[in-house]
């Protein structure tokens, strides 16, 4: 048996999948974790009723706005992210949540991109309004906890192709930390403790890696994480506020199209996942 | 001549199992001995909302009072006004009021219907230079930002320069550092943090006639929501406890940079624990440290202001609420001539227990729209005893067998108590579930 020709068809095979669904059973095993070993407050009708609530959304606007297919994996993914940072008294507020998550999909586009991560703008207007909550600290600080997620996570964004605004976004952020311990002349631990958040390596990692609200090129996705990094860290070191990265992200997330018209790229099609380069490769899957 | 010591929220306290009386509003103590609970504690009354904080410290401070000195860094320079000297017995009832309970439940009659009772038991405690040198502080570069006296205290606020001046200004007037001490200060002077200094006037307070050291307040407002504990750890002998009690509008305060866990709560426990409650919760307590790895912030009390169920103490009036710096209940306090029960005042009560190598910063809050509540509350269930005999009794007598084992199992989980001891101390067999007839046995018997 030829063995490189097998290699080479798992290989293809490996490459034709939509990379969203490596983020879904990512996402899906952290919630799991969450639930069964931290207890994390989510009541199994708050997950169906996310569930259901982002993928009936998306039925309705794919409906509503001639979509030519309805494609629930986006719509799955925000579900998750919902799922793991929100937390209400009222579940109905979920429901609220996952309309608008995939309704600002559709409601808020330039130039045929939608403008936020739909997860990003729903928690942050849930939280503004009062209606429910973040844990930042839900995870823990145990240490193979973050590891195990960067792993999973950077399957995802290999797949997906935006590594770059994950690495860059980390390392202005942990470099920024780092250089204002050594300010202020705190001992490294004090970094490290505040780099050592499963909150942060999801949204590193799954968050705003969202290829179709990250710029097309790859120097504005650099450009982009590096104004993403500075405003979560003035959120919080000059505002004193929680949440610092989602608000980094929801606030620059605008600058986007400007971006892009500085630094064009071709835009991401997650039918076609690109490596992330300048002009994406023809990709022939052997399979089909 | 003796230094103060500079204590920075490390007041040396004892946390003691408070004895109570019967009292009517809902239930009963079973009254327990004074009893050490947690060495090295210190309690903390944060009350805030919009920015606008009220932070109220309390301590036990049993050495002489000549001693004592306490530094705080603040967020601002504060003026007289804004500092206030509070009560212990509001902060007692505050913590009574939030403390880990027991509650008795008796088993019915299985021949006959239910009866009930509750009881509940209270487990935690109670806790609780004149001559300045401007010149010389100028050159220093520390600068005396305030400094005047509340009631039995004298009060500094100080911001300088540079960390080295400020550790020699307070070594040169009297205080005595904590070795190490000069790296976070240098932290706090750069994040713009001014020094809150208090030490004892002898003379006022013996004029004041008074024996312990009352709670310091201070009023500010601002937009950070933190404790800084890191002065606490330098230099500190083995970890601390501290318990952290948040009065605020919308609903329960969490550390946003540390887990914030729920202690296990309403699970049974065998009927001997009644006796030490104060050892079950200080082992209950210590074995969720270690579950956490050292690194948990432990929720004990979230609750509404406006009632208990069942009631370890009664609710807070708004007086004292007020006098804990509840600002926000003014109309409502008038209204009742201060007996009434306050609304929109939401408790939470936190529990760490803290060194620098689990704690390496400072702790930071937020107030999160969670108004559900929750208590720490253990349970005890009599058994019926009753001599009636009808099918249901006997049914009834086995399955307690299987319950007592299965107390035993979960005070042994909870606490990291040898099973062996807890069954003894029960008279329980070694084996008392095993020992009934395999299914197989009971299937062909008769």
């Amino acid at each position: 048996m030829n063995y490189d020709l097998l290699f080479a068809r798992l290989t293809a095979q490996f490459r034709s999948f939509d990379p969203r669904l490596y983020q879904i059973v990512s996402l899906g095993t952290l919630l799991i974790y969450g639930l069964l070993w931290l207890h994390f407050d989510v009541s199994i009708p708050q997950i169906a009723l996310t569930f259901g609530a982002t993928l009936l959304t998306q039925y309705a606007c794919t409906r509503l706005y001639k979509l030519p297919v309805f494609d629930p994996l986006s719509a799955v993914v925000s579900a998750l992210g919902l799922c793991i940072f929100l937390r209400t008294n009222e579940v109905l507020i979920v429901a609220l949540a996952a309309v608008i998550a995939i309704a600002s999909k559709f409601v808020i586009r330039w130039k045929k991109k939608h403008v936020f991560n739909p997860t990003n703008v729903a928690l942050i207007i849930v939280i503004v309004s009062g209606l429910g909550w973040i844990s930042p600290g839900q995870w823990g600080q145990v240490a193979w906890l973050g590891f195990l997620i960067a792993c999973m996570g950077s399957l995802v964004v290999t797949r997906a192709a935006r590594a770059d605004v994950t690495l860059a976004f980390l390392g202005f952020y942990v470099g920024l930390l780092i250089a204002r311990a050594l300010w202020l002349g705190d001992p490294l631990t004090i970094p490290l403790h505040q780099i050592e958040s499963g909150t942060l390596l999801i949204f590193s990692f799954f968050m705003i890696t969202d290829p179709k609200t990250t710029p097309n090129s790859r120097s504005g996705r650099i450009a982009f994480a590096f104004l993403v990094a500075l405003t979560a860290l003035s959120v919080q070191f000059v505002l004193f506020r929680p949440n610092g990265p989602l608000w980094g992200l929801l606030i620059c997330s605008p600058l986007v199209p400007l971006v892009d018209r500085m630094s064009p790229g071709l835009r991401y099609d997650w039918s076609r996942p690109s490596d992330g380069r300048m002009a994406p490769r023809l990709e022939v899957s052997l399979t089909s | 001549m003796t230094r103060p010591f500079v204590c920075a929220l490390t007041f040396l306290t004892g946390l003691l199992l408070w004895s109570g009386s019967a009292s009517a509003f809902c239930g009963f103590y079973v009254g327990k001995a004074d009893t050490k609970l947690f060495n090295k504690a210190s309690e903390v009354v944060i009350a805030r909302h919009d920015d606008k904080t009220v932070i109220t410290m309390a301590n036990d401070f049993k050495g002489d009072v000549k001693e004592f000195a306490l530094i705080v860094p603040v967020p601002t320079v504060l003026e007289k006004e804004q500092v206030h000297v509070g009560e212990t017995a509001v902060l007692k009832h505050l913590a009574d009021y939030s403390a880990p309970r027991l509650v008795e439940y008796f088993d019915e009659n299985p021949c006959r219907r239910y009866m009930l009772m509750e009881e509940k038991t209270d487990a935690l405690k109670s806790m609780p230079q004149s001559a300045i040198s401007r010149e010389r502080g100028r050159a220093l570069g520390v600068t005396v930002e305030a400094q005047y006296q509340v009631g039995e205290y004298d009060i500094l606020i100080l911001s300088a320069k540079e960390s080295a001046g400020l550790e020699t200004w307070l070594t040169e007037n009297g205080y005595r550092i904590p070795i190490g001490a000069s790296s976070v200060l240098h932290s706090y002077l750069k994040q713009n943090l001014k020094f809150f200094v208090a030490k004892v006037n002898l003379g006022e307070q013996a004029k004041l006639g008074l024996t312990h050291l009352r709670p310091l307040q201070i009023a500010f407002e601002s937009p950070r929501f933190m404790l800084p504990i890191r002065l606490g750890t330098v230099n500190a002998d083995g970890p601390q406890e501290l318990f952290i009690y948040f009065l605020t509008k919308q609903g329960r305060v969490e550390t946003t940079n540390y887990r914030t866990v729920r202690l296990p709560e309403a699970q049974e426990i065998p009927l001997y624990v009644k006796d030490r409650f104060g050892d079950f919760y200080r082992d209950l307590f210590t074995q969720q440290v270690k579950r956490e790895n050292e690194r948990g912030v432990f929720v004990e009390y979230a609750w509404d202001m406006n009632w208990c169920d069942p009631c370890a103490a009664n609710p807070l009036s708004v007086d004292e609420l007020r006098s804990l710096g509840v600002f926000w209940q003014d109309s409502i306090g008038r209204g009742n001539k201060g007996m009434g029960l306050a609304q929109n005042v939401f408790l939470t009560r936190l529990h760490v227990r803290y060194d620098a190598a689990h704690f390496p910063e400072d702790l930071i809050f937020q107030e999160t729209s969670d108004r559900a509540n929750f208590q720490a509350r253990y349970i005890l269930r009599h058994p019926w005893t009753g001599p009636d005999d009808c099918a249901a009794a006997t049914a009834y007598r086995q399955q307690l067998r299987e319950r007592y084992e299965r107390e035993a199992q979960t005070l042994a989980t909870l606490t990291g108590w040898n099973i062996g001891e807890i069954r003894k101390a029960m008279n329980l067999g070694v084996r008392p579930v095993n020992d009934q007839k395999k299914w197989y046995e009971r299937l062909w018997s008769d």
